[in-house]
Protein backbone atom coordinates (compact mmCIF):
# COMPACT_ATOMS: atom_id res chain seq x y z
CA UNK A 1 0.00 0.00 0.00
CA UNK A 2 1.13 3.41 -0.68
CA UNK A 3 1.87 5.32 2.61
CA UNK A 4 -0.51 8.47 2.45
CA UNK A 5 2.09 11.24 2.88
CA UNK A 6 5.61 10.45 1.15
CA UNK A 7 7.96 13.21 2.39
CA UNK A 8 6.43 13.41 5.90
CA UNK A 9 7.04 17.06 6.84
CA UNK A 10 8.07 19.31 4.05
CA UNK A 11 11.52 20.49 3.26
CA UNK A 12 10.70 24.29 4.49
CA UNK A 13 9.40 23.31 7.82
CA UNK A 14 12.69 20.64 7.99
CA UNK A 15 15.28 23.24 6.86
CA UNK A 16 14.18 25.71 9.43
CA UNK A 17 13.75 23.46 12.43
CA UNK A 18 17.84 21.88 11.41
CA UNK A 19 18.65 26.18 11.30
CA UNK A 20 17.53 26.49 15.25
CA UNK A 21 18.99 23.29 16.07
CA UNK A 22 21.93 24.08 14.42
CA UNK A 23 21.85 27.95 16.38
CA UNK A 24 21.24 25.96 19.95
CA UNK A 25 23.82 23.19 19.37
CA UNK A 26 26.19 26.20 18.47
CA UNK A 27 25.05 28.49 21.57
CA UNK A 28 25.53 25.50 23.61
CA UNK A 29 29.37 24.56 22.09
CA UNK A 30 30.51 28.07 22.12
CA UNK A 31 28.63 29.69 25.09
CA UNK A 32 28.83 26.55 27.63
CA UNK A 33 31.19 24.09 26.14
CA UNK A 34 28.18 21.73 26.93
CA UNK A 35 28.90 19.58 24.05
CA UNK A 36 32.64 18.81 24.49
CA UNK A 37 31.34 14.48 24.96
CA UNK A 38 29.75 14.83 21.75
CA UNK A 39 32.48 16.47 19.87
CA UNK A 40 34.78 13.85 21.65
CA UNK A 41 32.53 10.86 20.41
CA UNK A 42 32.66 11.71 17.39
CA UNK A 43 35.94 12.80 17.03
CA UNK A 44 36.65 8.90 18.23
CA UNK A 45 34.67 6.69 16.32
CA UNK A 46 34.05 8.77 12.69
CA UNK A 47 36.81 10.99 12.90
CA UNK A 48 39.54 9.10 13.90
CA UNK A 49 39.97 6.22 12.07
CA UNK A 50 39.80 8.25 9.00
CA UNK A 51 42.78 10.68 10.39
CA UNK A 52 44.89 7.66 11.38
CA UNK A 53 44.48 6.07 7.58
CA UNK A 54 45.26 9.67 6.12
CA UNK A 55 48.71 9.68 8.50
CA UNK A 56 49.31 6.30 7.51
CA UNK A 57 51.58 7.28 4.10
CA UNK A 58 53.45 9.71 6.25
CA UNK A 59 53.92 7.17 8.87
CA UNK A 60 54.84 4.67 5.85
CA UNK A 61 57.79 7.23 4.61
CA UNK A 62 59.50 7.78 7.79
CA UNK A 63 59.35 4.36 8.80
CA UNK A 64 61.41 3.38 5.25
CA UNK A 65 63.40 6.43 6.10
CA UNK A 66 64.62 5.16 9.21
CA UNK A 67 64.96 1.50 7.79
CA UNK A 68 66.90 2.37 4.78
CA UNK A 69 68.97 4.62 6.40
CA UNK A 70 73.04 3.54 5.97
CA UNK A 71 74.80 2.04 9.20
CA UNK A 72 77.29 5.35 8.92
CA UNK A 73 74.16 7.90 8.76
CA UNK A 74 72.72 6.35 11.89
CA UNK A 75 77.00 6.22 13.94
CA UNK A 76 77.03 10.10 12.93
CA UNK A 77 73.52 10.73 14.92
CA UNK A 78 74.63 8.29 17.81
CA UNK A 79 77.75 10.49 17.92
CA UNK A 80 75.96 13.55 17.92
CA UNK A 81 72.95 12.93 20.25
CA UNK A 82 75.82 11.24 22.68
CA UNK A 83 77.78 14.71 22.76
CA UNK A 84 74.05 16.50 23.31
CA UNK A 85 73.48 14.09 26.27
CA UNK A 86 76.81 15.00 27.66
CA UNK A 87 75.89 18.43 27.96
CA UNK A 88 72.23 18.23 29.06
CA UNK A 89 73.97 15.89 31.99
CA UNK A 90 76.58 19.00 33.21
CA UNK A 91 74.15 21.47 33.06
CA UNK A 92 71.38 18.85 35.12
CA UNK A 93 74.51 18.73 37.75
CA UNK A 94 74.04 22.10 38.46
CA UNK A 95 70.45 22.54 38.27
CA UNK A 96 70.02 19.47 40.70
CA UNK A 97 71.88 21.41 43.17
CA UNK A 98 69.97 24.50 42.64
CA UNK A 99 66.74 22.76 42.73
CA UNK A 100 67.51 20.75 46.18
CA UNK A 101 68.66 24.49 47.42
CA UNK A 102 65.41 26.16 46.41
CA UNK A 103 63.97 23.05 48.37
CA UNK A 104 65.66 23.59 51.61
CA UNK A 105 64.90 27.66 51.40
CA UNK A 106 60.97 26.65 50.64
CA UNK A 107 61.11 24.17 53.70
CA UNK A 108 62.53 27.13 55.63
CA UNK A 109 60.02 29.41 54.53
CA UNK A 110 57.41 26.70 54.92
CA UNK A 111 55.93 26.83 51.44
CA UNK A 112 54.11 24.32 49.90
CA UNK A 113 57.00 22.19 47.64
CA UNK A 114 56.34 22.83 44.13
CA UNK A 115 55.23 19.38 42.75
CA UNK A 116 57.06 17.57 40.43
CA UNK A 117 55.61 18.15 36.78
CA UNK A 118 54.58 14.96 34.45
CA UNK A 119 54.96 14.86 30.96
CA UNK A 120 54.21 12.85 28.27
CA UNK A 121 55.41 12.64 24.65
CA UNK A 122 53.04 12.97 21.56
CA UNK A 123 53.09 13.03 18.00
CA UNK A 124 51.41 15.62 15.86
CA UNK A 125 49.83 13.96 13.12
CA UNK A 126 50.01 15.20 9.69
CA UNK A 127 46.92 16.17 9.05
CA UNK A 128 45.16 19.78 7.34
CA UNK A 129 43.23 21.62 9.57
CA UNK A 130 41.40 24.95 8.42
CA UNK A 131 44.17 27.18 7.48
CA UNK A 132 42.76 30.07 8.93
CA UNK A 133 43.12 28.20 12.57
CA UNK A 134 46.43 27.46 14.27
CA UNK A 135 45.78 23.97 15.53
CA UNK A 136 47.21 20.67 15.70
CA UNK A 137 46.14 17.03 16.32
CA UNK A 138 47.87 15.04 18.74
CA UNK A 139 48.01 11.21 18.87
CA UNK A 140 47.30 10.75 22.25
CA UNK A 141 43.77 10.93 24.00
CA UNK A 142 41.55 10.72 26.95
CA UNK A 143 42.75 7.21 27.25
CA UNK A 144 45.97 8.59 28.63
CA UNK A 145 44.36 10.72 30.81
CA UNK A 146 44.95 14.78 29.07
CA UNK A 147 42.46 16.81 30.23
CA UNK A 148 41.35 20.19 28.61
CA UNK A 149 43.61 23.00 28.94
CA UNK A 150 46.48 21.05 29.09
CA UNK A 151 49.82 22.71 28.67
CA UNK A 152 52.00 21.43 25.59
CA UNK A 153 55.83 22.47 24.28
CA UNK A 154 58.56 21.47 22.50
CA UNK A 155 62.35 21.42 22.82
CA UNK A 156 62.05 25.11 23.03
CA UNK A 157 59.55 26.28 24.24
CA UNK A 158 55.61 26.70 24.89
CA UNK A 159 53.15 25.49 21.92
CA UNK A 160 50.16 25.75 22.88
CA UNK A 161 47.42 23.83 24.82
CA UNK A 162 44.43 21.12 24.12
CA UNK A 163 41.49 22.46 23.48
CA UNK A 164 39.53 19.24 22.29
CA UNK A 165 39.68 15.34 23.49
CA UNK A 166 39.03 12.67 21.70
CA UNK A 167 39.32 9.14 23.10
CA UNK A 168 42.86 8.31 21.21
CA UNK A 169 43.80 12.00 19.64
CA UNK A 170 43.46 15.74 20.39
CA UNK A 171 43.41 18.81 18.85
CA UNK A 172 45.89 21.44 20.54
CA UNK A 173 45.87 25.36 19.90
CA UNK A 174 48.57 26.60 19.32
CA UNK A 175 49.61 30.11 21.07
CA UNK A 176 49.70 32.14 17.73
CA UNK A 177 45.95 30.93 17.26
CA UNK A 178 44.07 34.86 17.30
CA UNK A 179 41.38 33.80 19.54
CA UNK A 180 45.01 32.27 22.30
CA UNK A 181 46.54 34.27 24.58
CA UNK A 182 49.17 33.08 27.83
CA UNK A 183 50.46 34.88 30.40
CA UNK A 184 53.82 36.18 30.41
CA UNK A 185 56.50 37.57 32.47
CA UNK A 186 59.79 39.40 31.17
CA UNK A 187 63.01 37.86 32.38
CA UNK A 188 65.04 40.74 32.84
CA UNK A 189 62.63 43.03 34.19
CA UNK A 190 59.78 40.84 35.71
CA UNK A 191 57.41 42.81 34.05
CA UNK A 192 54.07 41.15 33.61
CA UNK A 193 51.78 41.02 30.37
CA UNK A 194 49.61 38.55 27.94
CA UNK A 195 50.77 37.52 24.94
CA UNK A 196 48.26 36.99 22.23
CA UNK A 197 48.36 35.04 18.99
CA UNK A 198 48.36 37.02 15.74
CA UNK A 199 47.33 34.37 13.11
CA UNK A 200 50.79 34.21 11.79
CA UNK A 201 53.21 31.15 13.30
CA UNK A 202 55.84 33.74 13.71
CA UNK A 203 54.46 36.44 15.49
CA UNK A 204 52.87 36.90 18.87
CA UNK A 205 51.73 40.43 20.07
CA UNK A 206 52.24 41.33 24.05
CA UNK A 207 49.35 44.26 24.43
CA UNK A 208 48.62 46.89 27.44
CA UNK A 209 52.26 47.58 27.94
CA UNK A 210 52.76 51.51 28.69
CA UNK A 211 55.34 53.56 26.74
CA UNK A 212 57.49 53.58 29.55
CA UNK A 213 58.13 49.96 30.22
CA UNK A 214 61.09 48.35 30.56
CA UNK A 215 61.64 46.36 27.20
CA UNK A 216 64.30 45.81 24.88
CA UNK A 217 64.99 44.03 21.88
CA UNK A 218 65.77 40.77 22.74
CA UNK A 219 64.44 40.30 26.12
CA UNK A 220 62.84 36.68 26.83
CA UNK A 221 59.58 36.06 27.64
CA UNK A 222 58.37 33.03 30.02
CA UNK A 223 55.00 32.12 31.20
CA UNK A 224 54.19 33.81 34.28
CA UNK A 225 52.20 31.18 35.91
CA UNK A 226 49.32 33.35 36.60
CA UNK A 227 45.91 32.00 35.81
CA UNK A 228 46.98 28.74 36.62
CA UNK A 229 46.76 27.23 33.01
CA UNK A 230 50.53 27.13 32.05
CA UNK A 231 53.28 26.23 34.47
CA UNK A 232 55.39 29.29 35.06
CA UNK A 233 58.90 29.58 33.76
CA UNK A 234 58.67 28.03 30.75
CA UNK A 235 60.26 30.05 28.24
CA UNK A 236 57.70 31.40 25.26
CA UNK A 237 59.24 33.80 22.61
CA UNK A 238 61.71 36.52 22.31
CA UNK A 239 61.28 40.53 21.75
CA UNK A 240 61.65 41.51 18.30
CA UNK A 241 60.52 44.61 17.93
CA UNK A 242 59.25 47.56 20.12
CA UNK A 243 56.60 50.33 18.58
CA UNK A 244 55.75 53.49 20.74
CA UNK A 245 53.64 55.16 18.43
CA UNK A 246 52.76 59.02 19.70
CA UNK A 247 49.02 59.22 19.64
CA UNK A 248 48.08 55.71 21.59
CA UNK A 249 48.09 54.90 24.87
CA UNK A 250 50.03 51.67 25.01
CA UNK A 251 53.24 50.14 22.75
CA UNK A 252 53.05 47.70 20.22
CA UNK A 253 55.14 44.98 21.16
CA UNK A 254 55.89 41.90 18.65
CA UNK A 255 58.04 38.51 20.00
CA UNK A 256 58.68 35.96 18.39
CA UNK A 257 57.50 32.29 19.73
CA UNK A 258 60.89 30.04 20.67
CA UNK A 259 59.05 27.11 20.19
CA UNK A 260 58.96 25.73 16.95
CA UNK A 261 55.17 26.07 16.23
CA UNK A 262 55.25 24.99 12.16
CA UNK A 263 58.14 22.14 12.31
CA UNK A 264 58.40 20.21 15.58
CA UNK A 265 56.55 17.08 15.01
CA UNK A 266 57.06 15.92 18.61
CA UNK A 267 55.98 17.72 21.43
CA UNK A 268 55.29 17.08 25.61
CA UNK A 269 52.17 17.31 26.83
CA UNK A 270 52.39 18.23 30.97
CA UNK A 271 50.42 17.74 33.60
CA UNK A 272 50.74 20.88 35.63
CA UNK A 273 48.89 21.73 37.98
CA UNK A 274 46.48 18.66 37.75
CA UNK A 275 42.29 19.08 38.05
CA UNK A 276 43.42 17.60 41.94
CA UNK A 277 39.69 16.32 42.36
CA UNK A 278 40.29 14.00 39.24
CA UNK A 279 43.96 13.10 39.07
CA UNK A 280 45.57 13.01 42.79
CA UNK A 281 43.54 12.74 46.58
CA UNK A 282 45.23 14.79 49.08
CA UNK A 283 46.99 12.31 50.37
CA UNK A 284 48.95 11.41 47.60
CA UNK A 285 49.67 15.04 47.62
CA UNK A 286 50.44 15.29 50.99
CA UNK A 287 53.00 12.32 50.19
CA UNK A 288 54.30 13.40 47.18
CA UNK A 289 55.31 16.80 49.49
CA UNK A 290 56.50 14.51 52.02
CA UNK A 291 58.73 12.42 49.19
CA UNK A 292 60.01 15.45 48.18
CA UNK A 293 60.93 17.39 51.80
CA UNK A 294 62.82 14.29 52.34
CA UNK A 295 64.95 14.54 49.04
CA UNK A 296 65.90 17.66 50.04
CA UNK A 297 67.27 16.94 53.40
CA UNK A 298 69.63 14.23 51.97
CA UNK B 1 15.22 -0.64 -0.90
CA UNK B 2 15.55 2.09 -3.02
CA UNK B 3 17.09 4.19 -0.44
CA UNK B 4 19.61 1.76 0.83
CA UNK B 5 21.24 0.60 -2.77
CA UNK B 6 21.77 4.89 -3.22
CA UNK B 7 23.15 5.00 0.53
CA UNK B 8 26.12 2.67 -0.72
CA UNK B 9 27.50 5.11 -2.94
CA UNK B 10 26.84 7.91 -1.02
CA UNK B 11 28.19 7.30 1.89
CA UNK B 12 31.47 6.11 0.50
CA UNK B 13 32.20 9.35 -1.57
CA UNK B 14 31.18 11.70 1.09
CA UNK B 15 33.86 9.82 3.12
CA UNK B 16 36.46 10.31 0.99
CA UNK B 17 35.63 13.98 0.41
CA UNK B 18 35.81 14.38 4.26
CA UNK B 19 38.85 13.13 4.06
CA UNK B 20 40.02 15.58 1.04
CA UNK B 21 39.45 17.92 3.78
CA UNK B 22 42.09 16.63 6.23
CA UNK B 23 44.19 15.47 3.61
CA UNK B 24 47.99 17.05 4.30
CA UNK B 25 48.89 19.63 1.72
CA UNK B 26 51.91 21.79 0.93
CA UNK B 27 50.97 25.31 2.76
CA UNK B 28 51.11 27.16 -0.80
CA UNK B 29 48.19 25.38 -1.56
CA UNK B 30 46.19 25.19 1.41
CA UNK B 31 44.09 28.71 1.15
CA UNK B 32 42.84 26.91 -1.85
CA UNK B 33 41.95 23.96 -0.77
CA UNK B 34 37.78 23.48 -2.31
CA UNK B 35 35.02 22.31 0.07
CA UNK B 36 35.25 18.31 -0.75
CA UNK B 37 32.11 17.60 1.65
CA UNK B 38 29.98 20.85 0.55
CA UNK B 39 30.57 19.83 -3.71
CA UNK B 40 30.02 15.95 -3.28
CA UNK B 41 26.98 16.65 -1.38
CA UNK B 42 25.73 19.67 -3.61
CA UNK B 43 25.94 16.78 -6.53
CA UNK B 44 24.02 14.33 -4.36
CA UNK B 45 21.56 16.58 -3.74
CA UNK B 46 21.16 17.96 -7.34
CA UNK B 47 21.24 14.07 -8.35
CA UNK B 48 19.06 12.57 -5.95
CA UNK B 49 16.99 14.55 -3.76
CA UNK B 50 14.47 12.40 -2.43
CA UNK B 51 17.10 10.63 -1.00
CA UNK B 52 19.59 13.25 0.00
CA UNK B 53 18.58 15.93 1.84
CA UNK B 54 18.84 18.83 4.34
CA UNK B 55 18.69 15.83 7.41
CA UNK B 56 22.10 14.57 5.68
CA UNK B 57 23.95 18.07 5.29
CA UNK B 58 23.50 18.87 8.77
CA UNK B 59 25.27 15.43 9.90
CA UNK B 60 27.63 16.38 7.09
CA UNK B 61 28.27 19.48 8.42
CA UNK B 62 28.55 18.46 12.33
CA UNK B 63 31.35 16.05 10.60
CA UNK B 64 33.32 19.00 8.83
CA UNK B 65 32.73 21.11 12.29
CA UNK B 66 34.65 18.22 14.15
CA UNK B 67 37.75 17.53 11.66
CA UNK B 68 38.05 21.44 11.56
CA UNK B 69 37.51 22.25 15.43
CA UNK B 70 34.92 24.70 14.21
CA UNK B 71 31.67 25.44 16.65
CA UNK B 72 29.64 22.29 16.19
CA UNK B 73 26.95 23.64 13.74
CA UNK B 74 28.92 26.29 12.20
CA UNK B 75 29.03 24.36 8.77
CA UNK B 76 25.81 22.58 9.29
CA UNK B 77 23.88 25.95 9.32
CA UNK B 78 25.40 26.96 5.95
CA UNK B 79 25.07 23.53 4.51
CA UNK B 80 21.69 22.84 5.55
CA UNK B 81 20.50 26.17 3.86
CA UNK B 82 22.34 26.04 0.34
CA UNK B 83 21.18 22.14 -0.27
CA UNK B 84 17.50 23.31 0.74
CA UNK B 85 17.78 26.12 -2.16
CA UNK B 86 19.25 23.28 -4.33
CA UNK B 87 16.33 21.22 -3.27
CA UNK B 88 14.14 23.89 -4.22
CA UNK B 89 15.74 24.28 -6.95
CA UNK B 90 16.82 21.49 -8.60
CA UNK B 91 15.05 21.10 -11.89
CA UNK B 92 15.66 24.26 -12.93
CA UNK B 93 19.76 23.58 -12.09
CA UNK B 94 19.60 20.30 -13.94
CA UNK B 95 19.02 21.96 -17.01
CA UNK B 96 21.49 24.56 -17.03
CA UNK B 97 24.98 23.44 -18.88
CA UNK B 98 28.00 22.65 -17.06
CA UNK B 99 29.08 25.97 -17.35
CA UNK B 100 26.21 27.63 -15.91
CA UNK B 101 25.98 25.15 -13.43
CA UNK B 102 29.53 26.01 -11.88
CA UNK B 103 28.24 29.41 -11.39
CA UNK B 104 25.57 28.41 -9.80
CA UNK B 105 27.45 26.01 -7.64
CA UNK B 106 30.02 28.95 -7.01
CA UNK B 107 27.22 31.56 -5.85
CA UNK B 108 26.12 28.88 -3.81
CA UNK B 109 29.54 27.83 -1.66
CA UNK B 110 29.99 31.95 -1.62
CA UNK B 111 26.35 31.68 0.18
CA UNK B 112 27.83 28.81 2.49
CA UNK B 113 31.29 31.09 3.45
CA UNK B 114 29.59 33.85 4.22
CA UNK B 115 27.21 32.37 6.50
CA UNK B 116 30.27 30.09 8.44
CA UNK B 117 32.16 33.90 8.41
CA UNK B 118 28.99 35.30 9.87
CA UNK B 119 29.21 32.96 12.91
CA UNK B 120 33.16 33.48 12.82
CA UNK B 121 32.35 36.96 13.32
CA UNK B 122 29.91 37.01 15.85
CA UNK B 123 32.32 34.37 18.20
CA UNK B 124 34.66 37.16 17.35
CA UNK B 125 37.83 35.87 15.38
CA UNK B 126 37.28 36.64 11.95
CA UNK B 127 40.08 36.12 9.88
CA UNK B 128 42.26 37.65 7.26
CA UNK B 129 39.83 38.06 4.26
CA UNK B 130 42.07 38.36 1.03
CA UNK B 131 42.30 34.58 0.25
CA UNK B 132 39.05 33.23 2.02
CA UNK B 133 36.59 32.84 -0.88
CA UNK B 134 39.72 31.36 -2.88
CA UNK B 135 38.07 27.83 -2.35
CA UNK B 136 35.00 28.73 -3.61
CA UNK B 137 36.31 30.06 -6.63
CA UNK B 138 38.77 27.14 -6.99
CA UNK B 139 35.24 25.07 -6.38
CA UNK B 140 33.33 25.70 -8.99
CA UNK B 141 36.41 25.41 -11.59
CA UNK B 142 36.58 21.64 -10.45
CA UNK B 143 32.87 21.05 -10.36
CA UNK B 144 32.63 20.13 -14.40
CA UNK B 145 35.16 17.42 -13.90
CA UNK B 146 33.58 16.37 -10.06
CA UNK B 147 30.28 16.62 -11.73
CA UNK B 148 31.23 13.82 -14.84
CA UNK B 149 32.88 11.57 -12.15
CA UNK B 150 30.34 11.29 -10.04
CA UNK B 151 27.70 10.68 -12.36
CA UNK B 152 29.62 7.60 -13.91
CA UNK B 153 29.71 6.62 -10.30
CA UNK B 154 25.95 7.04 -10.08
CA UNK B 155 25.53 5.54 -12.87
CA UNK B 156 27.37 2.29 -12.11
CA UNK B 157 26.12 1.87 -9.20
CA UNK B 158 22.34 2.61 -9.59
CA UNK B 159 21.93 1.18 -12.89
CA UNK B 160 19.49 4.28 -13.89
CA UNK B 161 19.90 6.83 -16.65
CA UNK B 162 18.21 9.65 -14.80
CA UNK B 163 19.30 13.11 -15.00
Amino acid sequence: MQPLFLQGPSITLRTIILVLISIAVMVADHRWRALETVRGSIESYIVYPLRYTINLPSQFFSWTDKSLSSHELLLDENRKLHEQQLRAQVSLQKLSVLEKENARLRKMLSARPKLGELVLVAEILSIDLDPFKQQVILNKGASKDLYIGQPIIDAWGVMGQVVHLGERSSTALLISDPSHAIPVQVNRSGLRSTAFGTGNSQLLELRYIPHNADLEIGDQIYTSGLGGRFPPNYPVGRIVSIERPAGESFATVIAEPMAHLDRSREVLLVWHNPPVKDVLTDEQIEQASQKEGDNGNN
Amino acid sequence: MVTTKCFRIVVPTLTVALMLHMWPLPEWLEYARPEWMTLVLLYWALAMPEQVGVTIAWFAGLLIDVTQGAILGQHAVGLVIIVYVVQLEYQRIRVFSLAQQALVVFLLLIIKQVLTLWVTGIVGQAPDLSLYFLPSLVGAMIWPWLFLLLRDLRRRFTQSNRF
